[in-house]
């Protein structure tokens, strides 16, 4: 038997009704979502339901969308059932102000660290994680650096001094500021 | 003198477990991070993980990156095989932009990727050689290795970071020596991995320190998110490359090694299976190429002059051309908007690219699933009870590349 994107999406209908939305699959993988208190609901019944068998939890991450008002943040799971091999994503999405989101830890011990790096990065709040701290970034930063309000910084920035990192005089931006390289080619320098 | 001034903490004296600090920059940790044992007199009691020392922030980076100036980044994931990680984001890309690639460009892509894969299973397994204390066969296969970089040399110029290939195929055909290189490598590589397994398979000393250490059931390790090698080593011949297959790797015959208990042993023979494989899947690529017969033979790139830069001659005589270049260079393509996920067969696992883009000339979002920041997270549980020593070679037999888990 195989298992098709229909089957899929009939077997979510039938058992959470109009909860489940969104139903699309960009270049053939099934893509749908459902409000955040029932994530652990519709995770569960992926991974429970014989004809599913959503086992098998390839990536989570999180989406900044700051445009769309109380559904600033999704969170993206990557589900596979590796038996009938078929993909599928699942996303929830929360408002940025009380990014509150059931932990699937208890699911998948590979959603620790992927949640920790998700609350990192974004700073959604996983209820129920045993260990939610920062993971790649320090523990002393207060702020969530993959949202969207922190741009990159403009790289032709002028005011900070970057000498030791082989930029500022070499570019030139600082007129004046002579590269030293050139002083001792020049003579100037014994 | 009985008198001494140095202050212990409080109940240091009542405490009876070593905490020792494996990392960050520990010999045995083979790159930047951080164990912090708690050990038993020899028995590790618990070991917590430190990860992010060279979190270089390449997701938000390439939020302001067109797709080809995203290539070096990838470089620098596993860059024990960084061809794997540029052709997987070429790929990737390739699926949101539509691109078919002809099949001697797929081929070509084939025996660089497996090349990538013999190098880093090269790697590994001679590590877990040094952890064990046998240091000869590091030596003797880094040769092959090298031999390896010479081929990469050849085909794009740089050896470590390769930022090999464009989207839709190869910035220059490979030459004539490339496929010297690759024949004389499958030529004598055969010998040299026979020696490498003699020397370590049924070897005594060997064989005790590594069967039984780390082991991992095939229930556990799914739970884990294991894959690659891993994975396979505990019992489920889950592989990317026949499971979603990509590049043309329908076309190739081969078998997807697996073992049983997912231990060290495991892991190690697995790996060298691997290689067997991948040997016999470049010969079979090189053949392929060989048919190619006129103006197919020549073929190194797929047709697609928005993302694939004008040969040179061109851009200096013609108009078109130079206004491809430019825009190509200058990032001043929209690429369709769309969410894309693509995988490839790391090195170490599942390699996964989650692009979002909202239509602009940079992805609003990059997501890469690092194989190896997901398992490192097992290192606990299979480590617990263990002894010191088998917590170093666990470690090197897991093959954790520190810029691969921190991205």
């Amino acid at each position: 038997m195989s298992l098709t994107n229909d089957i899929i999406k009939q077997k979510l209908t039938e058992k959470f009704g109009d909860q489940v939305t969104d139903f699309t699959d960009p270049y053939g993988m099934l893509t749908f979502s459902a409000p955040k208190e029932l994530n652990l609901k519709v995770l569960n019944f992926l991974y429970d339901s014989p004809e599913l068998k959503f086992r098998f939890l390839t990536d989570l991450c999180a989406v900044h969308y700051p445009d769309q008002a109380g559904k600033e943040l999704a969170v993206v799971y990557h589900l596979h059932n590796l038996e009938d091999n078929v993909r599928v994503r699942f996303k929830v999405f929360t408002d940025i102000s009380q990014p509150d989101v059931y932990t699937a830890t208890g699911l998948f011990s590979s959603a620790n660290w992927m949640e920790r790096e998700t609350y990192d990065f974004y700073g959604v709040n996983f209820v129920g994680h045993p260990n939610l701290k920062r993971i790649l970034n320090v523990d002393e930063m207060d702020y969530f650096p993959m949202r969207k309000e922190y741009p990159l910084e403009d790289q032709s920035r002028v005011d900070k001094d970057d000498e030791m990192f082989g930029r500022g005089s070499m570019i030139g931006f600082k007129g004046e500021k002579k590269n030293e390289g050139a002083a001792i080619e020049e003579g100037k320098v014994n | 003198m009985s008198e001494h001034h140095i202050k212990l903490p409080e109940g240091s004296i009542e405490k009876t477990t070593t905490t020792l600090n494996l990392g960050p920059t520990h010999p045995a940790t083979h790159g930047v991070f951080q164990n912090i044992l708690e050990l038993d007199g020899e028995r590790i009691v618990s070991a917590e993980q430190t990860v992010g020392y060279i979190h270089r922030a390449f997701e938000k980076i390439a939020e302001r990156r067109p797709l080809y100036q995203i290539t070096p980044l990838t470089d620098r994931l596993n860059y024990c095989s960084s061809p794997l990680n540029n052709m997987g984001w070429h790929l990737t890309c390739e699926k949101l932009l539509g691109v078919k690639t002809p099949k001697r460009v797929d081929y070509l892509r084939v025996i660089i990727m497996e090349l990538a894969r013999i190098s880093d299973h090269l790697i590994c397994n001679s590590i877990v050689g040094v952890d064990a204390g046998a240091y000869t066969g590091f030596l003797y296969v880094m040769q092959y290795r090298e031999l390896i970089y010479e081929i990469y040399e050849e085909v794009c110029g740089s050896r470590l970071t390769t930022n090999i290939g464009r989207i839709g195929g190869f910035e220059r055909n490979f030459n004539d020596i490339a496929f010297q290189k690759i024949e004389k490598f499958l030529k004598e590589y055969p010998a040299v991995l026979r020696e490498f397994e003699n020397l370590f398979t049924r070897n005594r000393i060997f064989m005790e320190r590594t069967i039984g250490a780390g082991p991992i059931s095939a229930e556990r390790a799914l739970n884990y998110g294991f894959t690659g090698p891993n994975l396979r080593a505990a019992g489920v011949d889950y592989d990317v490359r026949v499971h979603a297959p990509y590049s043309s790797y329908q076309d190739f015959q081969f078998d997807i090694p697996v073992g049983t208990t997912g231990d060290c042993y495991d892991r190690f023979l697995v790996r060298n299976q691997e290689m067997w494989q991948s040997l016999s899947i470049i010969e079979q690529a090189f053949h392929k190429i060989q048919e190619f017969k006129g103006a197919e033979a020549e073929v190194y790139h797929a047709d697609i002059p928005e993302y694939y830069l004008p040969p040179k001659q061109d851009v200096y005589t013609k108009m078109e051309a130079l206004i491809w270049h430019f825009k190509i260079i200058m990032g001043e393509i929209d690429m369709p908007a769309g969410e894309v996920y693509h995988s490839i067969e790391g090195g170490n696992g599942e390699l996964g690219f989650y692009l979002i883009s909202d239509g602009g000339r940079t992805p609003y979002r990059l997501h890469f699933r690092r194989p190896c920041f997901i398992y490192y997270q097992a290192y606990e549980e299979l480590t617990k009870g263990a002894m010191l020593s088998d917590a170093i070679i666990v470690m090197s037999s897991l093959n954790l590349i520190a810029g691969e888990m921190d991205a």
